[in-house]
């Protein structure tokens, strides 16, 4: 065959390897899925300006207006850490979301249900390289606009903070795993619910302000995306007026979490073997509709 | 007779067409497989040849459980593709022509690294069988190019690797040599039988419209138009079933008197033909049996006639899908785009 290399022997190429099942193969699949949203993240450098410095100016924006009828500075504080977690929702909305259907269109997704491993250590894959790339934005966020903005934390637990974040993390990219398998049956058509989720829910998960500012049902409605409690547990456990402006309790919305957590992981894996039962009869998986 | 690889039974597969704006309601049908019914040996390199829109794709589909069949079954590696599809896809792998699979951001070996997680491979061993795969389809130098700057052809190499990389027990590829050129489809080739060749248990299933592939590759062909299956055997069958009688042309010095009659009479000769040229004459022969041109040879150097070159025709996989469909792949694409 091609002549501008030392073949190997054909023998040693094709010897069978032994193969790992179970969760072993759930493991390296998730970690294997992951592994491109991390090494994108790390070639692709136009990042830093559209999901730190435009997250930045809106911040911004929110900061001065604070200061111009000089609301109590942790309301910067809160800014900041809503323009943190903003990052988290856009990659869940637009990137988590859609890319079943991106994997479709690109042919990936054939090849995913076609291996042996399980559907649900793709997208789990996909939620962690997400979270993960995100966080470091996120972080990237908070350290400027603490320079910046002079921020002010005072922790009251790491340990709850800590529990918190990762209960909004899971039930948050746990519905980004079900918005992705309803993208996938919905097709483009998804495009339009994202659209028109994203600015009613800044406004109602108070990414730049207290929940409590708003009637109970409101906030308890806005409750059912996991960021809006999530944020405002965590402002209740770094901030001095945290408490006193807190929607409800920390614990509570911890329970709540963890109901939602449940909820959206378990909603996730049922949607996901929906939809694929569903794609694989009506030919939808592999092909746009016909 | 070894245990069959793939085994389809009656199988059949109908979309549903939705209509235009106008026609909103209204379902249409269309069927892409019809009654399909086929036996693959393990160790067999079978080949489904047809055109565009024939239902080779859909075939492939259901084979490695992203479809299900409308009616019928199709086992494969003896499990049921719609029933126990966790039992086939560990023993399966597939690769379309023209895929553009992966991630642009990755190098080639990120790539092919990141499949051989989904089936399980050992990081480390799987890391060299990718390095001694790619060396071998001569893309070791590519390997730490990121797969977006690879040229098409380059790309298809990289997804055949990812093929053979998992050793399926069933391999499907669907077109392989889509868009490659001709040293890089002829590597491609070379790859596939010495794949099969190294283990008799191996089996290939390739779809291809390149009648020479198929010829050149394929231990047995299935001939599919329009969803069904018109012919299925060895190419050589396939082509002796076409004609019985073996054509010979001979160019001689000019013909001396000899008429195409005189020869028409010999023995097991079916029909001659005689062609006036410039430097002498074609005489076109249809034998019965190959032993008659004996004589045919025979009469010419009686007359003193030179025999300046002779050539057996032998039938090509493109003559017989011809006749089974009534036109040439070419002409049904074009058919087909014209549409």
């Amino acid at each position: 065959m091609s002549s501008d290399v030392t073949q190997p022997q054909v023998d040693s190429i094709y010897k069978p390897l032994p193969k790992v099942t179970g969760w072993r193969l759930f493991l390296k699949t998730v970690i294997a899925r992951a592994y491109p949203r991390l090494i994108g993240q790390q070639r692709e450098k136009s990042w830093m300006f559209f999901d730190i410095f435009l997250p930045m100016l809106a911040v911004s924006a929110y900061v001065f207006v604070y200061r111009a009828i000089q609301a109590p500075e942790d309301y910067v504080g809160f800014a900041v850490m809503g323009g943190a977690m903003t990052a988290f929702w856009l990659n869940v909305l637009w990137s988590m979301s859609s890319q079943l259907y991106w994997e479709k269109e690109q042919g990936n997704l054939a090849l995913y249900i076609i291996a042996p491993n399980q559907m649900m250590a793709i997208l789990l894959g996909m939620a962690l390289g997400g979270m993960l790339a995100t966080a470091l934005r996120a972080v990237a966020i908070i350290f400027l606009g603490t320079i910046l903005f002079n921020v002010t934390f005072v922790v009251s637990s790491f340990l709850q903070l800590l529990v918190v974040f990762m209960l909004s993390m899971t039930a948050l990219y746990g519905m980004g795993m079900m918005m992705a398998s309803l993208f996938l049956l919905l097709s483009r058509e998804a495009w339009h619910l994202s659209n028109l989720a994203q600015e009613p829910i800044y406004l109602v998960s108070g990414f730049y302000f207290p929940i409590k500012s708003f009637p109970f049902w409101i906030a308890a409605g806005a409750s059912i995306i996991p960021l809006t409690l999530g944020l405002d547990a965590m402002r209740q456990l770094i901030f001095a007026s945290g408490p006193a402006l807190g929607f409800v309790s920390v614990k509570l919305e911890v329970s709540v979490l963890l109901v939602l957590c449940v909820v959206f992981l378990v909603g996730a894996k049922l949607l996901l073997d929906y939809m694929e039962k569903l794609a694989i009869r009506e030919g939808r998986l592999t092909e746009s509709r016909r | 007779m070894s245990p069959l690889a793939i085994e389809t039974r009656k199988l059949g597969r109908i979309y549903k067409i939705r209509g235009n704006k106008k026609e909103k309601n209204v379902r249409k049908e269309l069927a892409a497989l019809s009654d399909v019914g086929i036996q693959i040996e393990q160790g067999e390199l079978f080949g489904l040849l047809g055109p565009n829109g024939a239902g080779k794709t859909t075939l492939i589909k259901i084979l490695t459980t992203l479809l299900a069949p409308s009616t019928g079954e199709a086992f494969v590696a003896g499990y049921n593709v719609l029933n126990e599809p966790q039992h086939v896809r560990p023993r399966i792998n597939m690769v379309s022509g023209g895929e553009s699979s992966g991630y642009g951001l990755l190098t080639v070996r990120e790539n092919l690294w990141m499949f051989s997680q989904f089936y399980g491979m050992p990081s480390r061993e799987a890391n060299q069988r990718i390095v001694d795969l790619l060396k071998l389809v001569g893309l070791g130098d590519r390997i730490n190019t990121k797969s977006s700057d690879l040229s098409t052809g380059l790309r298809q190499k990289m997804n055949i690797v990812r093929g053979f990389m998992t050793d399926p027990e069933v391999l499907f590829l669907d077109e392989p040599t889509l868009g490659l050129d001709v040293g890089a489809s002829r590597d491609v080739r070379h790859l596939i039988r010495g794949w099969l060749d190294d283990d008799k248990k191996r089996t290939l299933l390739l779809t291809t419209h390149y009648m020479v592939e198929a010829e050149e590759l394929c231990d047995r062909v299935a001939i599919i138009n329009q969803g069904r299956v018109l012919a299925c055997d060895s190419p050589s069958v396939l082509k002796r079933r076409l004609q019985e009688d073996i054509l010979f042309e001979i160019k001689t010095s000019p013909l001396n008197g000899l008429s195409a009659q005189a020869i028409e009479d010999l023995p097991e000769v079916h029909t001659a033909s005689l062609t006036e040229m410039e430097d002498g004459a074609l005489l076109k022969l249809a034998l019965v049996e190959e032993s008659a041109l004996g004589p045919v040879i025979n009469a010419l150097t009686d007359k003193n006639i030179t025999i300046m070159s002779l050539n057996k025709h032998e039938h090509s996989l493109e003559d017989v899908f011809v006749q089974l469909v009534g036109h040439s792949i070419a002409e049904a694409e074009k058919g087909s785009q014209d549409e």
